[in-house]
């Protein structure tokens, strides 16, 4: 049965309120393990979407289902018009996907490899050649293009990967963990490369584990926990979830720490790893007065740092918040299983 | 939305669907393994190896020996007569266990990945590995044929018909072991394990009437030398170039390529179907 909720783009004219991809409900299990627990998804055609979520959570899972990869065991989605399990081929000729692996032919060359994607696609081989030059040169792989792809550098590769995406002019590109495993400059690389799509009127579908990613490039932002969309919204949405961040002080001396603990007494204590978390927005002003209190009060820990909100609060805040009637909710910062990180500033 | 920056290309028409779409995948996913069989010739080149050292071993080291044990008079040039036939096959037979092993890379490439997304014809992907691979079999008959001639084999009595007969069977049995090969790659989680599962197609030879006569081996042995899929090939090829007694080795060689094509092709299909849901 189609869907009856949405409805169907007719042809990628770019209308906000057509949906690229839609789903309802999808379900996927590997044995006893439930890794889709029932995600619903809607996103307008042209605008980028994030999935946020750690490893495990089910973010390649969604994006396999999507691409048409691996089937799901329940619930139906719609990409680019064409319902997933009645006509894949449809939906395989409407979108482009990059994996989390890249998926180059390593043994032949990066030029190789884009007329492969050519012929796949079934062009005429002039304009199969001018389009391989052509995204050869806009992804700045020119000159590595007779070199056998195995021997690029990971930037290079992930670049040759979206180039290859795009041979086919898909209207719809999914990249799973576009960025992961890339150096600073390679990820800033990726992002405008991302960006540069948009402004094509493609519709991006990306995973990361990263908040900061999501941030700088998504229109929306789905959070996925435990198989689930926990919450989703614009990056501002999100944020208002997160609670504010905190400084931590951390003590070698088991003596020093509890003197500590018992002076501030609005700190949250974290007695496994000798530390007190004290609720601060991060600001110099407030590190400032913090620090003269902690003078003044004859406290000398031996690490300080300053924690900003990132991806682990954003679970915090989600998990602890929305799954209260279940027993998997880590209720305190700092406590075992979710250890936040730290950024030393 | 009212500008664009780059001016869309126009969306590649949908691929027609049925047999067009499948030969021209196919050819494509064939020039893809053809270029890497050119790129990386030291897998094939090994693999020939075998045959051609065990021609050499057989001839000149163990040559009188295997001839006197003939009987009736045979001498060395009788013996590579007997031997030639049963080592082509042998060199199919090895020659395949190349596509195991290329087939289990290739499955670890996340390349595969991208295929199974695109609006390609399903089944190309293995069709472009199976006809690469006879064809490299082909080849490698070929060169094996060469040194073979170079050390004294003569066709006695081929007609040109004959020829043409000895030829199809060729392509027939590479085309049965690649189905299964592939199905050995495709099973396989690595390329070291594919080259183990795969070591039948270069072992049965050995107990097969390649090398000594079926009749010469012990007599509990003889049913399982004599029908297992090479004996009956060896015997068919053996009569097509040298005019000896095809016999009942005739149609048992037709039967097994075509059960063992049938067998590799459907286990092939349903292992890369499944493959994608593997975890």
């Amino acid at each position: 049965m189609p869907a009856s909720v949405m409805p169907t783009s007719s042809r990628g004219d770019g209308s906000q309120s057509s949906a690229a991809v839609s789903a309802v409900g999808l379900r996927k299990s590997y044995g006893d393990k439930t890794v889709l627990d029932g995600i619903d998804l809607r996103i307008p055609a042209g605008s980028v979407f994030a999935l946020l979520g750690p490893n495990g959570a089910g973010k390649t899972t969604t994006v396999q289902i999507l691409s048409t990869l691996i089937s799901a065991d329940g619930g139906q989605a719609q990409v680019a018009g064409h319902d997933l399990s009645a006509d894949p081929q449809a939906v395989r000729a409407a979108i482009g996907v990059t994996g989390q692996f890249s998926a180059v032919d390593g043994l032949i060359t990066g030029e190789e490899n884009m007329l492969l994607m050519a012929d796949l696609h079934h062009l005429p081989r002039r304009e199969g050649r001018r389009v391989a030059a052509e995204l050869l040169e806009r992804f700045d792989l020119t000159e590595a293009a007779k070199k056998p792809a195995a021997t690029y550098s990971g930037g290079m590769k992930r670049r040759l990967d979206i180039a290859m995406t795009l041979v086919g002019d898909p209207r719809i590109i999914f990249l799973d963990e576009p960025t992961t495993g890339l150096d600073p400059r390679a990820r800033h690389n990726m992002w405008q490369i991302i960006r540069d799509l948009v402004t094509g009127g493609v519709t991006v579908f990306l995973t990361t584990q990263y908040l900061e990613e999501a941030d700088e490039l998504a229109d929306r932002i789905a959070v996925l926990h435990d198989g689930r969309i926990a919450a989703e919204g614009s990056a501002e949405e999100l944020k208002r979830l997160i609670p504010g961040g905190h400084i931590r002080l951390r003590f070698t001396d088991p003596a020093a720490y509890r003197s500590a603990a018992t002076e501030l007494t609005e700190a949250t204590r974290d007695d496994e790893a000798l530390a007190l978390h004290i609720p601060s927005d991060g600001s110099q002003r407030e590190l400032r007065s913090i620090l003269d209190w902690l003078e003044a009060a004859g406290i000398e820990a031996d690490e300080l740092t300053v924690h900003t909100p990132d991806l682990d609060d954003v679970f915090f805040a989600l998990t602890s918040s929305s799954s209260n009637e279940s027993s998997r909710g880590v209720t305190e910062p700092g406590s075992s299983v979710n250890e936040p990180k730290e950024k030393a500033r | 939305m009212s500008t664009q920056t780059a001016p869309a290309r126009p969306a590649p028409a949908r691929p027609a669907a049925g047999l067009p779409l499948a030969v021209r995948d196919s050819t494509t996913m064939l020039r893809r393994n053809l270029l890497h069989a050119r790129r990386y010739p030291s897998l094939t080149l090994n693999l020939l190896l075998t045959p051609v050292m065990l021609l050499l071993l057989f001839v000149y080291i163990f040559g009188d020996t295997m001839s006197a044990g003939m009987g009736g008079g045979a001498d060395r040039s009788a013996y590579i007569a007997y031997l030639v036939p049963g080592l082509l096959l042998m060199t199919i037979g090895s020659t395949t266990i190349g596509s195991a092993v290329s087939v289990a890379t290739d499955m670890t490439e996340g390349i595969i990945a991208r295929f199974r997304t695109m609006a390609i014809h399903r089944g190309s992907v293995l069709i472009g590995h199976v006809v690469g691979s006879v064809l490299q079999c082909v080849m490698s008959v070929i060169l094996v044929g060469v040194v073979a001639v170079a050390i004294g084999f003569r066709s006695t009595d081929a007609t040109a018909l004959e020829w043409l007969a000895a030829f199809g069977l060729l392509v027939l049995f590479a085309t049965a072991l690649t189905w299964i090969a592939v199905g050995m790659g495709l099973s396989s989680p690595n390329a070291e394990a594919a080259s183990n599962s795969a070591m039948p197609l270069i072992f049965l030879p050995l107990i097969s009437s390649a090398f000594v006569p079926v009749h010469a081996m012990p007599g509990w042995f003889q049913p399982i030398a004599e029908y297992q899929p090479f004996t009956p090939a060896i015997e068919t090829l053996r009569g097509l170039l040298l005019g000896t007694e095809i016999g009942h080795n005739g149609w048992l060689a037709v039967t097994w390529s075509l059960a063992l094509a049938a067998l590799g092709y459907f286990w092939s299909k349903s292992l890369f179907d499944r493959a994608a849901d593997r975890r």
